[in-house]
């Protein structure tokens, strides 16, 4: 950013007023993340030479177990798959003034329906059965999110209880159906829904070793930031975020965009469910229930729920995740680690929307007063 | 794996280097023999590694190869049965230069283990659990098991003795075959004590959850349940809040006594520290591990934890002589005749399921004075 060498008021600023100023709006929501990125990473360096460790040989850690090297990559980039979709469950809503945060549940369920329409629907050719799973496993997560909105809509029932509760219902659900319908006899000590054909797994993309959901992930994240800045549903969204009583002066269908986009958020973390299912487990069973969903919530609200944003964040996440292993090893601290570094973050990024509109460097209106 | 930078066995290498300038001839041998002694073992689990039960049970025992000659172990623990098991068993191989693994936890073998069985061949995967067979699997991957079942027989001996009410209690995860033969055990070896004792199993669901486990402990001490045991990943909840009732204790996985001295009377242990340490054993002198490991009692694959104070010496009697006729072989917990707890004959006059039987890997019944269902 060269915003601090043309100085407003300089009059021979090498880029003309007006760009300048939508550079320095758009600064804001960039920069100050960033910098907050950087305060909570420093001051859990901070923490960790207080404990007796070093933040350097930490941080280098950190580094070459997440992106140092081409394994790394495909470390960060696998756990990164599921975590998109996940994000995807929060950030839709929360456009529209709604704090979901019981993505897990459709996670599971989607996955419990991909490894039931697997088991019911056999000798398909596997493009349709991938495809049929992917939309069952859709459709459940929408509607148990879709449900949420709903509730929200028509009984005022507060959403982020409601989905949180929904979503421990749906782990107990998963249970019964994989411990008793769904159950694959042979599955005796791990109860779980009968293995998929062969043709009914997803495979990796080409050339690295992690499977097709991160691809699906990363078309979902941009479908929704098209959706939500270039279209007039997004539009519409955003006012029901905004004010939900203005929304409706405006005869804006308040209800339908609230159950809707809900809908479209516990969709994708259905198809999450389920590209776990066919990419990574091969049958459905309790290790679905992995806490992407939650991680998800942390993914969104770091991103400010803005769709593009969730990639580059849900990539550092996984990245972080990726190396606490190598972290526990060398350095001999305890797997929770990286979770306090991450809760560092959080708190910093948190913090830092208290921030916001406070610097007049982001303010072109108020570079002319003194 | 050569090219990767290692510290541990660069050092190695220098230090042979350094001793063998003579050696023109044997310019490989040096680098054998250090390849040989540079054995990295990787210890994957699933939860904490000081839980006081399955993942302690699997770190005692990774602790006990600290100490051997050129063996250098590397552990992880919470890691989920996820894509995370994958690429930290993939992690420990390519930055570790790990080449015998130990993923300790059940779920980890399929589809994780047997993911990477295929990726990288050189590489010794070994699981706890038994799943491995020939015609499946390939040879790069074994398991290991061991009977505990008998333990928790033992621990109902114990048991029958010291219960007051004649009614114990058992905090189980999930009635899969594994959990149902403990329950079944530790109630068999209390009726072996007194016919009339009868043990109420509830099923949290989880393998760890605990604050479900605190109530169903609670609700066992609610019904006048005086002994109670567990089969959860950390019984530390279980044993604690069990003790805070005044019931008396019995372990699982590992010892649990510190958490209550005077209210633990004994435990089913894993003693993995004797498996893995022959094990290493097996491949430092250059051998292979058999794919298929079991064993009991009498092998050392299990033990006791020691009598606590509040044991009779009945009970201790009794114990002993229990533990005598295990340790002979060929015991028998689940023998004829025998009903399930819905009335159904589960075993009928002289027949007999020996510890080793296959048909207990898949039971799918609670006996006669169990309370409770299996769904």
């Amino acid at each position: 950013m060269s915003l601090d060498t043309t100085l407003p008021g300089s009059g021979t600023a090498p880029i003309s007023r007006p760009v300048l100023e939508s550079l320095a709006r758009r600064a804001e929501s960039v920069l100050l993340p960033f910098g907050a990125l950087a305060v909570g990473l420093g001051a859990f360096g901070l923490f960790l030479a207080l404990v007796g460790s070093s933040p350097l040989a930490f941080y280098g850690l950190v580094y070459k177990a997440g992106f140092g090297t081409a394994f790394s990559w495909e470390n960060t980039l696998s756990r990164t798959a599921p975590l998109l979709l996940a994000a995807l469950c929060v950030a839709l809503p929360a456009r529209l003034g709604l704090v979901v945060i019981g993505g897990e549940g459709a996670i599971v369920l989607g996955g419990v329906a991909a490894g039931a329409f697997a088991m019911f629907a056999t000798g398909l050719p596997g493009g349709l059965a991938i495809a049929g799973m992917a939309l069952l496993a859709a459709a459940v997560g929408a509607v148990w999110i879709g449900a949420v909105g709903a509730m929200r809509y028509y009984r005022g029932v507060n959403e982020t209880i409601a989905s949180l509760l929904m979503a421990y219902i749906a782990i107990a659900l998963m249970n019964h159906l994989v411990e008793g319908p769904f159950r694959d006899p042979a599955s005796l000590n791990k109860p779980s829904t009968a293995p998929l054909e062969e043709a009914y797994r997803i495979g990796s993309l080409p050339g690295i070793d992690v499977h097709w959901g991160l691809a699906v992930g990363i078309i979902a994240c941009l479908v929704c930031w098209v959706v939500m800045e270039r279209t007039t549903w997004g539009f519409a969204a955003r006012i029901v975020g905004g004010n939900v009583r203005a929304a409706q002066v405006q005869g804006l269908p308040v209800g339908r965009l609230l159950i809707g986009f809900t809908a479209l958020g516990g969709g994708f973390a259905g198809l999450a469910g389920m590209i776990e299912v066919a990419a990574v487990h091969g049958s459905a069973n309790a290790s679905l229930a992995a806490g992407y969903g939650f991680t998800g919530i942390l993914i969104s609200f770091l991103a400010r729920h803005n769709a593009l944003a969730i990639i580059p964040v849900a990539v550092l996440l996984a990245g972080f995740e990726a190396s606490s292993g190598l972290v526990q090893r060398r350095l001999d601290l305890p797997d929770a680690t990286i979770l306090v570094l991450q809760g560092f973050v959080f708190v910093a990024i948190l913090l830092s929307e208290t921030l916001q509109g406070r610097f007049r460097l982001f303010r072109p209106e108020e570079w002319s007063r003194p | 794996m050569t090219g990767k930078w290692d510290p541990q066995r660069r050092a190695v290498l220098k230090a042979g280097a350094g001793l063998a300038g003579l050696a023109a001839v044997g310019s490989v041998l040096p680098f054998r023999a250090a390849r040989a002694a540079a054995l990295t073992v990787g210890f994957i689990y699933v939860g904490p590694k000081d839980d006081y039960g399955y993942n302690q049970a699997h770190a005692e025992g990774a602790a006990a190869l600290k100490g051997m000659d050129g063996v250098t172990i590397v552990e992880e623990e919470s890691v989920p049965e996820t894509v995370d098991v994958q690429k930290t068993m993939e992690s420990m191989i390519n930055f570790d230069g790990a080449s015998l693994l130990f993923p300790t936890s059940f779920g980890y073998f399929d589809p994780h283990i047997l993911t990477l069985v295929k990726k990288y061949e050189s590489v010794r995967f070994e699981h706890c659990g038994g799943l491995w067979s020939a015609d499946k699997h390939p040879a790069n991957v074994g398991s290991y098991f061991g009977y505990i079942g008998m333990g928790q027989y033992l621990n109902g001996v114990v048991a029958g003795h010291m219960s007051k009410s004649k009614k114990i209690g058992f905090v189980a995860a999930k009635p899969i075959p594994q959990v149902l033969l403990n329950v079944n055990s530790f109630l068999l070896g209390a009726r072996s004590v007194d016919p009339e004792i009868t043990c109420q199993v509830i099923f949290t669901g989880e393998w760890s959850m605990a604050v479900k486990e605190a109530e169903a402990t609670n609700a066992l001490a609610d019904q006048g349940i005086d002994v109670v045991t567990c089969h959860v990943d950390g019984p530390k909840v279980v044993m604690e809040t069990a003790a805070g009732r005044g019931a008396y204790l019995c372990g699982y996985h590992a010892d649990q006594s510190p958490l209550a001295p005077d209210k633990y009377l004994t435990g089913a242990e894993w003693n993995w520290a004797k498996v893995y340490t022959d094990m290493i054993a097996t491949v430092q002198a250059g051998g292979t591990i058999d794919n298929f490991v079991r064993g009991g009692l009498a092998d050392g694959f299990i033990k006791m934890s020691p009598l606590g104070p509040a044991v009779s010496d009945a009970a201790r009697t009794r114990f002993e002589a229990a533990r005598a006729e295990i340790m002979k072989g060929g015991f028998a917990v689940i023998k004829g005749p025998l009903k399930d707890n819905q009335g159904n004959v589960v075993a009928t006059e002289g027949q007999a399921f020996v510890e080793t039987d296959v048909a207990l890997e898949s039971m799918n019944y609670l006996v006669e004075g169990v309370i409770g269902a299996t769904s």
